[in-house]
């Protein structure tokens, strides 16, 4: 890498882009080979070593202490010892600088997932890197601020900081980055300017193979579909300090299409999902329908039954229990729509069948129903926890982030399978931050701000632009928020 | 030079399963060591402490008496334990069951019936549901921590069962001994083994046992306990109800308890006295987490705690050991058993310089 160059490291999950990564930035040490650093052969034996170094980097799974304040946690980080004061105000100060709203005293339990990592970047930054490796930085950004951070990114590496980025947003890595390095099975298969290459190229060149493309049987021709799920001047208090509460919510989503729901991360989409999936009551039971019966106070098993499955964020100790083999996860939620339990007991064979249905159908690369969830990776039990819910054959399914942190390959198959349920006639909601994804998959898009939700339009009616402005919560001006034809 | 905790990447299956032997033979070396250092004949004080308990069939059937409380209650305990509702108080449980078995016995002394046996057990597995029933309350409503809970009303238990058998339920005839008649022939369990004092309720704690095994290995409702208590997040969102649960946790455990301790005064005891148990309640604490919370390890559990206190007993008359001696066994024991887990779970490294972060 030169100096004051931003360098795209590309290449699906396992390729082993955070392996390399983190030898870099010294958490993993080299079995063979050499680092060189500014001219010198050095071994950087820890963190703390790069970080000397001038080497900084900011994780895609963020590794912060949930009871601390934002200062704290980035103190915490520092190589020097900060007065706390002045801490506080270079923290606000960078957070102005780069467009990284930032608040030095809240605590990280209550913030969203976005928040938490502008904490990640805002350390790195306060250490003036000559190297800023970033894995992931954007999945939860807003395309303005998206835009802004590269302003950052581009203005650092103008003052001759390198930056080594790592994404799966191809349009992105088109952007912003002059070269690319591309890795597979461990190997450096090619090296680029993706500014010359097609997004389809570069994915091409990471998986090895011909990308598949989602295929949409009829979209869009539904106008008069009956809806399958009814929400209705939804609202639910916050259940944290911090939270969001949710603000007189309202859509249908109806037979056959696939509903977009846009937004930043912390905007209460975490509370919306949890209010649908009835883990908290709504106030009244007309507020929720499914096919048209008041389900807000029911629980979500029973909810289950009557056809609404979710899937939340998280896939490890919510989504999915580590501990726990994958056919009793599978007992998890479709206990009662596979008929998983009888007299009390657990039925162990027929759980077993259908992981392994799911396994096979969704492409999870694992040694069979009875490994423990926690032993996959993250995108292999992302695909078990989306087919687990899929081949439930929900009549509602409602997800978030279904392809969060995944490559392309599985993206694809998740979404064809969303695809695909949709046209045998359920409704999807699909909840994300990855605008591209909801572009291409979502029927009608609504756009989430503070607890409320825009009302939905026809996707082909926004363009990105328009869609960023919702996000950044700008409902009030007409020419702003008013659909512009793509 | 600083010591460093990591956690082992994949903890063997079999060395997690033989950590109960390796810290009983642990607790028997230390013992050995312990007994020399105080001046005992160090092997024949073992020889009755471990031995002699299993030598006979009245021994045995004996270790059978002592260990069936502790496997009908550590049951019950693992069930909650499982799903991080922690009832403490199961001595207060059992007191409780106790005394309403009691009560019933002696409110129909020197009646014959063999429906007055079974009435009792149901009152006894009653008063432990009724003293669980605080606790479970408690938390549920108003999310009060049950361990302090559970385990101060243990207290209130004892002093309740010392005022009654102080007062109106001692012996007319008992010269002002702080006990309750002696319960009549309908009121006691029937021995099982001529010569010895087996009573149905070891049979009874070894399906006490195996119910749960099969309630926690194969039932739903077991299932439900383990999601939450390996994942509360994921609990919720699959929709198992954290406050029933925490209801089933803390009166299936209150329940047993209270069985346990009907069994006890209709079986060994036969009346009510003042000090019930040597703290089967708190003694199954260490069982449930000797046999990993899974009931059919508490049975070996059960029976080898059972054996300390013979074993210290004996130990006692024969040697001449101190009567602590068994607490120190027990202590010993279960903090061996923790403290080799911890070591199979993680292990310690000496690293040089400052510790780096991930």
């Amino acid at each position: 890498m030169r100096a004051g160059e931003i360098h795209a490291l590309l290449g699906e999950n396992g390729a082993g882009k955070s392996t390399l990564v983190k030898q870099v930035y010294g958490v993993l040490q080299p079995d063979a080979g050499s680092i060189f650093w500014e001219g010198r052969e050095v071994t950087i034996r820890d963190p703390h070593a790069a970080r000397r170094l001038g080497i900084g980097m900011v994780f895609q799974h963020f590794s912060l202490f949930e009871a601390m304040t934002v200062a704290e946690n980035i103190a915490l980080g520092l190589e020097e010892r900060p007065d706390r004061r002045r801490l506080a105000e270079r923290i606000r100060g960078v957070s102005r600088d780069y467009g990284l709203a930032l608040e030095p005293d809240r605590t990280v339990d209550d913030l969203s997932v976005g928040e938490r990592q502008r904490i990640e970047i805002v350390r790195c930054l306060l250490q003036s890197p000559r190297l800023l490796i970033m894995d992931e930085p954007t999945s939860v950004l807003t395309p303005q601020e998206t835009s802004r951070l590269f302003d950052t990114l581009r203005t650092l590496a103008d003052q001759g900081c390198s930056i080594l980025y790592i994404s799966h947003k191809l349009e992105e890595i088109r952007t912003l980055c002059e070269r690319a390095t591309i890795l597979r099975g461990g190997r450096v298969v090619a090296s680029c300017d993706p500014r010359r290459e097609s997004a389809r190229g570069l994915a091409e060149a990471m998986i090895g193979t011909k990308l598949r493309d989602v295929t949409r049987p009829g979209a869009g021709q539904r106008a008069a579909a009956r809806p399958r799920l009814q929400v209705e001047r939804l609202s639910l208090a916050a259940e944290e300090p911090h939270g969001t509460p949710l603000r007189e919510v309202s859509f249908e989503a109806r037979e056959g299409e696939i509903l977009g729901i846009a937004g930043v991360a912390g905007n209460g989409q975490g509370e919306l999902l949890a209010a649908l999936a009835g883990e908290r009551p709504a106030d009244s039971a007309d507020s929720i329908r499914i096919d048209g019966r008041a389900v807000g106070r029911l629980s979500p098993d029973r909810r289950r039954r009557l056809g609404l499955c979710t899937l939340p964020e998280e896939r490890n100790g919510e989504a999915a229990v580590g501990e726990m083999t994958l056919w009793e996860n599978a007992i998890l939620t479709a206990y009662h729509r596979r008929s998983l339990v009888g007299r009390g007991l657990l039925r162990r064979g027929a759980a077993e069948t259908f992981a392994a249905q799911v396994i096979e159908r969704f492409d999870v690369r694992t040694a069979g129903p009875g490994a423990a969830a926690g032993s996959l990776s993250g995108g292999n039990l992302q695909k078990f926890v989306v087919g687990r819910e899929i081949l439930q054959r929900p009549e509602v399914l409602v997800i978030a982030q279904p392809t969060w942190g995944i490559d392309a390959a599985a993206a694809k198959l998740i979404q064809q399978a969303l695809v695909d349920l949709a046209a045998q006639g359920s409704a999807v909601v699909v909840i994300s931050q990855d605008l591209d994804e909801l572009l291409e998959l979502s029927d009608r898009l609504a756009v989430m701000n503070v607890g409320r939700l825009s009302p939905a339009r026809p996707t082909r009616d926004y363009s990105q632009e328009a869609i960023g402005l919702l996000m950044g919560g700008i409902h009030g001006d007409p020419a702003a928020a008013s659909p512009t034809v793509a | 030079m600083s010591v460093r905790i990591e956690r082992r990447p994949a903890p063997s299956r079999l060395l997690m399963a033989v950590t109960p032997l390796l810290a009983v033979a642990l607790t028997v070396v230390t013992g050995f060591l312990l007994f020399l250092l105080l001046g005992f004949d160090a092997g024949r004080a073992l020889w009755e402490f471990f031995v002699v308990p299993v030598s006979t069939l009245y021994d045995l059937a004996e270790l059978g008496v002592k260990a069936a409380p502790l496997i009908i209650i550590a049951t019950g305990l693992a069930l909650g334990f499982r799903a991080n509702v922690w009832n403490i108080g199961a001595e207060g449980q059992l007191t409780v069951g106790a005394l309403c078995a009691g009560g019933l016995a002696l409110a129909f002394w020197q009646q014959e019936g063999v429906w007055i046996l079974p009435v009792m057990v149901v009152a006894g597995v009653a008063g432990g549901l009724a003293w669980a029933a605080i606790p479970a309350f408690l938390k549920t409503r108003f999310g009060v921590n049950e361990i302090l809970v559970s385990l101060m009303l243990t207290y209130v238990a004892l002093l309740l069962l010392s005022t009654l058998v102080y007062g109106p339920l001692k012996d007319p005839e008992g010269f002002n001994f702080p006990q309750s008649r002696l319960f009549s022939g309908s009121a006691q369990l029937p021995i099982l083994l001529e010569g010895t004092r087996l009573h149905l309720g070891v049979p009874v704690a070894l399906a006490v046992a195996l119910t749960g095994w099969v309630l926690l290995a194969r039932g739903f409702i077991g299932f439900q306990l383990r999601v939450l208590g390996l994942a509360p997040a994921a609990a919720r969102y699959a929709g198992f109800s954290r406050g029933r649960l925490t209801w089933f946790c803390l009166l299936a455990s209150g329940g047993l308890a209270g069985l346990a301790g009907a069994f006890e005064v209709a079986g060994p005891i036969g009346q009510l006295v003042p000090e019930l148990t040597p703290g089967y309640g708190f003694t199954a604490i260490i069982v449930a987490f000797l046999g990993r919370l899974h009931p059919l390890g508490i049975i070996p559990a059960g029976l080898l705690v059972a054996l300390s206190y013979i074993g210290g007993d004996n130990a006692q008359i024969s040697v001449g050991l101190p009567q602590a001696v068994t607490g120190v066994f027990q202590g010993l024991l279960l903090f061996f058993l923790l403290a080799s887990d911890f070591l199979f779970r993680y292990r310690l490294r000496l690293t040089a310089g400052r510790e780096a972060r991930a």
